[in-house]
């Protein structure tokens, strides 16, 4: 018996997110008294490998070929799966980001194993299994019993946090027994972000709204982003308007994040942009009316002029870094 | 080309969530049903596809697994521009039985391409279109932002962590997309309204699946504290909050 957890491989490096499963995986192997074990495809080192270690990972299986450089949906599941049959697992763990999104709803049918994404708990009940998650957008917590023998959940980004449980971590390889021809989707052409941070798994994300009053004043938030190591994003009226791209739109209609800490500028707090960043663990509300419903769903609020607030909010971020 | 649309039917956003029978059923009353947000950009984008004469694409369907209380909903879509409507008749128990639903139907129709959103409105799962093409053995492509023909050949673009890719698909497949495949859903104007009526609605019996997951409870999240209002001038005070209280940074 063992826990599995799915290592999505960031151009050959871990980032905190693989860690936090990691540690979750860890946590429900303990709860059962199995080892956790990791897989991770394509192309990473031994020593960014061996660092799982640091969070309870006892074998990692890699998958080394470089054709797994790229996710190709119908592939990885294969692969995961005879990683799952081999191994005899019985839970498997998922980031619920693009990758996880990608890959294990098609596992579950592949091993008729009841998937629960976006898990914000250990299992409250290992036998039966119970585990919890949000629904609504983030309205309503519910609790989701899965009732076939093999399970597969999700866990949410940012929701669960480290946990260091040093463990040696052996790394194997790993054959799997598949045709590489077997899929009628290839990558043709890439276009790679020309820079700053991808948005949907930003540890930070700082976002302006209409009270931006235009695009030329968006030089003193993203002085902020930058100093904060933060991604930038912003409503949809902004997007709309052309000040900002597409890619930046939060929201019902737009992208859903997550992050730790999402700060928003000028941006009235709308159901609809709630319905995109109530996930994130701390937001904090930049915004000159003290009625603006996103005070409502906000942990910080600061009422001024944003023009005036965010240098001196950038002054404060660079203060706090140099101590 | 045959594009077929899953349409998932949610509470509109706006909904004040309440739940009843012991707080494990989701409570209607007084609900404003929708197209999920999703799927109605998908379904904007595929009949778009269809009206620009350049592309292959022509025919659009969309699908839902749901009661007849659905129907609103599909009417709606082909009001947008859908050229048939199919309601499997089946209350959803799962993600996984209602992929089964949609791959068996699937099955006996060819499709080119099966669209997705990301995922639904009420219970987020982010589960069907995945295991659509699992069960019709296909390819997926997921986080899906655009598509375009290039000498009949289909150029899918995905979100990928370090940017774009751009992805040739050659046979069938599902996709699932997201933010970008459409900017803003397309409104039914008054012609479309009046073609919906005339246009079919094919109601079909489902087939058997069983459910592998079960919601057993809900409850609202606790009450968010009040928030912490912090003076403009006391910004490394508010950074200080964010590090020790929030633990954050
Ligand atoms: C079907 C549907 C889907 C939608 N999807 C989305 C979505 O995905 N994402 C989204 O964001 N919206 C979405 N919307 C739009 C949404 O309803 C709101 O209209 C939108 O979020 C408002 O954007 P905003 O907060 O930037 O602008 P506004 O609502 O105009 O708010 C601007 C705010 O800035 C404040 N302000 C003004 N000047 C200053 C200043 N100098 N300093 C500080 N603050 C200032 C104002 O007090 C105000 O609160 C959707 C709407 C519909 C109907
Ligand atoms: N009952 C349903 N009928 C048809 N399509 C659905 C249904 N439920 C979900 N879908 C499709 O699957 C996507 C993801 O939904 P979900 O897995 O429920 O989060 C939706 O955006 C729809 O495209």
């Amino acid at each position: 018996m063992a826990v599995l957890v799915y290592i999505q491989n960031f151009g050959g490096k871990l980032k905190k997110q693989n860690f936090e499963v990691a540690s979750y995986a860890s946590k429900v192997a303990e709860s059962m008294h199995c080892p956790a074990i990791a897989v991770v495809m394509g192309t990473m080192e031994d020593s960014e490998i061996e660092r799982l270690g640091n969070y309870g990972i006892s074998k990692t299986l890699r998958i080394a070929d470089k054709v797994y450089n790229t996710l190709i949906n119908k592939l990885f599941t294969r692969v995961v799966q005879q990683v799952v049959v081999q191994e005899n697992v019985t839970i498997v763990v998922f980031p619920d980001n693009n990758e996880g999104k990608a890959i294990a709803p098609r596992l579950s049918v592949r091993l008729n194993a009841g998937f629960v994404s976006g898990v914000v708990s250990l299992p409250l009940s290992v036998e039966p299994f119970i585990i919890s998650k949000r629904v609504f957008s983030g309205k309503a917590l519910a609790q989701v019993r899965i009732n076939s023998p093999l399970k597969i959940v999700s866990l949410a980004i940012n929701s669960f946090g480290l946990h260091e449980a040093k463990t040696p971590n052996r790394i194997v390889s790993f054959e799997p027994e598949v045709s590489l021809n077997d899929d009628s989707s290839r990558v043709v052409d890439r276009k790679m972000h020309a820079e700053g941070i991808s948005l949907l798994d930003a540890d930070k994300v700082v976002s302006g709204g209409r009270g931006m009053k235009g695009p030329e004043n968006w030089k003193p938030l993203e002085e902020l982003a930058k100093v904060m190591g933060a991604a930038t994003a912003c409503s949809r009226p902004v997007s709309d308007a052309g000040w900002r791209s597409h890619e930046e739109h939060v929201g019902q209609t737009g992208k859903i994040i997550a992050p730790n800490l999402y700060i928003a500028v000028g941006i009235s707090g709308a159901t609809q942009h709630v319905a995109g960043i109530s996930r994130s663990k701390c937001i904090v509300a930049i915004n000159n009316d003290a009625d603006a419903p996103i005070f409502e769903v906000a942990d910080y609020g600061v009422i001024g002029d944003a023009a005036q607030i965010l240098p001196k909010l950038t002054e404060a971020f660079k203060a706090f870094k140099g101590e | 080309m045959k594009l077929l649309v899953c349409i998932s039917n949610v509470p509109d956003t706006t909904t004040k969530v309440k739940f009843t029978d012991n707080q494990t059923k989701f409570d209607s009353i007084g609900v404003q049903w929708i197209i999920n947000p999703w799927d109605e950009l998908a379904l904007t984008r595929a009949v778009d596809l269809k009206e620009e004469s350049n592309n292959p694409v022509s025919e659009v369907l969309v699908v839902n697994v749901g009661s007849a209380e659905t129907e609103p909903t599909l009417r709606k879509c082909l009001a947008i521009g859908a050229d048939k409507a199919i309601r499997i008749d089946s209350d959803t128990k799962d993600a996984f039985q209602t992929a089964k639903q949609i791959a068996a139907m699937a099955q006996k129709e060819a499709f080119d391409f099966i669209i997705c959103g990301i995922e639904s409105g009420d219970y987020n799962s982010s589960s069907v279109g995945g295991m659509v093409a699992e069960f019709l053995d296909t390819a997926s492509i997921s986080s899906v932002s655009d598509i375009r023909f290039e000498g009949g050949k289909a150029i899918v673009e995905r979100d990928a962590d370090a940017g774009k890719e751009y992805l040739q698909v050659d046979g069938t497949a599902v996709l699932i997309v997201q933010k970008g495949f459409a900017q803003e859903p397309k409104i039914p104007n008054m012609r479309g309204i009046m073609m919906a009526r005339q246009k079919p609605l094919e109601v079909i019996s489902a087939v058997d699946a069983n459910a592998l997951t079960e919601y057993t409870g809900f409850r609202l999240p606790e009450p968010k504290a009040k928030v912490k209002m912090v003076s403009p001038d006391q910004m490394k005070e508010l950074v200080n909050f964010l590090s020790t209280e929030a633990k954050v940074l």
